[in-house]
């Protein structure tokens, strides 16, 4: 067996309002790796966490740049450069039809990016994650709202955070363990 | 800060679940479905189901071996129930965009009982649709020719044609379908890995979670995606039955060059969708005990749209005989006049006008929006009159020619019948194979519309001794009933 060490500290709240209060808390105290779990996104926990606005669009927009400059280039170089033919009379580089294929990559590039830009930026999918060392972990997608701080966090410490946490009034606080070993076969839980 | 998930009892709001429903009741009832047993009906609906899409296996070889002369098709009627089958499928395909995006958008909050439902219905009936002009090709092992790849005749798509055009919209509504519907069902397909009480299930569901661990940083990129694809999907949804209908719009044929198509066909699909929405929900509701998600709040707002909807198509109609006659073109008024309304089609013309333009207008009575019975039957009715719809459109514009001499009648084959049933068997086996293995209504999203999800509920009420005179007085009185 692997020897373990803390990973994290798991604080857990019967609802949305007594998560949001300790979160607020937390942030207050100076804790910057720290994170809500709740089953539904909880309206004000970005504030109460000090956390900034989603950075998505900015990764979203070039893409459906490309998207669109893309489309516009294949039509042009296909029918009005590589092999030009003259359909209906109208010229081959015709920029009126090439804009619903235009519309449609823009999307579709966009989309695309929406999707695994979100999956890059929350670093999804993720096969472990200690915090699913915790039996009581499950209820955080039914109906039980948690905190966790990390032992990565500067202001990490075994007796003051437990306090820090105490404070919050969960109904309950776990110091949730990892295996030591980084080759360990730790996954066994998480899946 | 006042609930914000209550209703506001001035605009006459009601809750959007029923009574007692709490975080744990609703992944309970959902979860639920899909490990327990199927009931009996399920297996009975699945065996059907499957016996169809053999169906539409077989007729499908049987095209491919022989030629696409097995179907009615012929001079002058080149199009037939291969595209008008296409068209029914996207067509009710909108709807599930349409809940799932556009009524996002204007955050009508009641979407979240049905819009998994209704997204996957899309994603079904947009394979089905796609079967279609895959197959009508006739050569279907040269249809990647739709596809700007290089070949050894070094020629390339004809991008000035909308079929082309329908090629693209078609392929981007598929995947941003997908990708809209599966980023909603993460949460949801952790809820299940993590009730989950065999191996096999934690790994699958596990998989297919993919480390979703509810964290509120995740949270937050995550709400930004959906508002962002919510805001793609909406004009996508529209640019689609807009490109479809220039398959038709953009030739010369009378009947089918008139500049209402796009909006026309728009408004259609989304009546069409709703109808199958309403014609799948009713069914489902009944057999899963779903009566304190889905309400028939819900319901009677779908009947509304679908009276609204039915009436812009009605007015379409008569906008389409009226420009006929305005025009003075005489084509387009033989068309209209004796090819539609009389003549050998008028019975499906006068279907079309009986299923879609009248049988919605019972709802503009409460008694008969509220009704199950009755908004069962019209649902039914609308989908065979927008079958029917598109039948019109492509036949009775085709079938007599310019010239008498090519004038001919379109009569449908076994193999017609056995591909349109075929794909209702396909789809209806992905449909029962999404309610048993799949949260079929989307958990996450109820629970953040109970009036408990908002942080700041019930604060003031635990304080009501000492702050009783805090601005949120009106909120106390609101929230007694959800305690």
């Amino acid at each position: 067996m692997a020897d373990k060490k803390p990973a994290l500290y798991l604080a857990q709240y019967e609802t949305p309002g007594a998560c949001l209060h300790a979160a607020e808390k937390l942030r207050d105290a100076g804790y910057k790796n720290f994170d809500a779990h709740t089953p539904f996104p909880v309206h004000g926990m970005d504030a109460a966490m000090g956390m900034g606005d989603s950075k998505l669009g900015w990764i979203v927009l070039p893409a459906g740049i490309t998207g669109c400059a893309l489309a516009f280039t294949m039509m042009y170089w296909m029918n009005a450069v590589d092999y030009p033919i003259v359909i209906g009379g109208k010229p081959p580089g015709a920029i009126p039809s090439m804009i619903p294929i235009m519309f449609e990559l823009t999307v579709l590039l966009s989309c695309l990016t929406t999707v695994f830009g979100m999956f890059g930026l929350n670093k999804i999918p993720r096969h472990h994650h200690p915090i699913f060392n915790s039996d009581r972990f499950a209820a955080a997608t039914d109906d039980k709202f948690f905190i966790s701080v990390e032992v990565e966090d500067p202001k990490f410490h075994l007796e003051r955070t437990k306090k820090v946490l105490e404070g919050t009034h969960p109904t309950f606080i776990e110091l949730v363990e990892d295996d030591a070993d980084e080759l360990g076969d730790d996954d066994k839980e998480a899946a | 800060m006042s609930d914000y998930n209550l209703p506001i009892k001035e605009l006459g709001e009601t809750p959007l679940v029923g009574d007692g429903t709490t975080f744990s009741s609703i992944t309970e009832t959902v979860a639920h479905v899909t490990e327990t047993k199927a009931p009996r009906a399920w297996w009975v609906g699945f065996l059907i189901a499957v016996s169809f899409t053999g169906v539409l296996g077989m007729a499908i070889g049987y095209l491919f071996w022989t030629g696409v002369g097995v179907w009615g098709n012929n001079t002058p009627v080149y199009w037939a129930w291969d595209i008008t089958n296409f068209v029914w499928w996207i067509g009710i395909g909108h709807a599930g965009t349409l809940i799932s995006a556009v009524l996002f958008l204007f955050r009508q909050k009641w979407r979240t009982g049905i819009n998994r439902f209704a997204e996957a219905m899309t994603i079904f009936a947009v394979m089905c649709a796609l079967i279609f002009p895959g197959i009508h090709v006739g050569r279907a092992w040269y249809a990647y020719y739709m596809l700007p790849i290089p070949n050894e005749m070094s020629i390339w798509p004809n991008f000035k044609s909308p079929l082309i055009w329908d090629v693209f919209a078609v392929s981007t509504y598929f995947t941003v379908s997908s990708l809209f519907w599966y980023v909603g069902l993460i949460p949801d397909l952790a809820t299940l890995r993590d009730r989950a009480k065999t191996k096999l299930r934690r790994t699958i569901y596990g998989a297919l979670a993919i480390g979703w661990r509810s964290s509120n940083r995740h949270w937050s990129n995550y709400e930004r995606a959906y508002l962002l694809l919510a805001a793609f999907s909406t004009p996508l949804v529209l640019s689609v039955h807009s490109v479809v209908s220039f398959d038709f719009a953009t030739s010369l044929m009378p009947g089918w060059h008139t500049t209402i198509f796009p909006p026309y066909f728009v408004a259609g699909a989304i009546f069409s969708g709703f109808a199958m929405v309403m014609t799948l929900m009713l069914i489902t509701r009944a057999v899963y005990g779903l009566k304190s998600l889905v309400l028939m709040k819900h319901l009677e707002l779908m009947n509304k749209i679908i009276l609204t909807t039915g009436s812009l198509v009605g007015y379409a109609y008569a906008m389409e005989f009226f420009i006929a006659y305005y025009s003075g073109n005489d084509y387009e008024r033989h068309v209209f006049l004796y090819n539609r309304a009389s003549g050998p089609y008028a019975w499906a013309y006068w279907i079309m006008i009986s299923c879609n333009v009248l049988s919605p207008q019972v709802f503009w009575f409460k008694r008969f929006r509220t009704s199950i019975p009755v908004m069962f039957v019209v649902s039914i009715l609308v989908n065979i009159g927008m079958w029917f719809e598109r039948f019109v459109i492509i036949v009775t514009s085709l079938f007599r020619d310019f010239l008498p001499s090519s004038w001919g009648y379109f009569r449908p084959t076994l193999i017609d019948f056995g591909i349109y049933a075929g794909s209702l068997g396909l789809f209806f086996t992905l449909f029962l194979l999404f309610i048993r293995w799949v949260p079929m209504i989307a958990v996450a999203e109820v629970k953040g519309v109970l009036p408990e999800a908002d942080p700041h509920h019930g604060e003031h009420a635990a304080h009501e001794g000492e702050d009783h005179n805090h601005d949120e007085a009106e909120g106390d009185v609101a929230a007694a009933p959800a305690e």
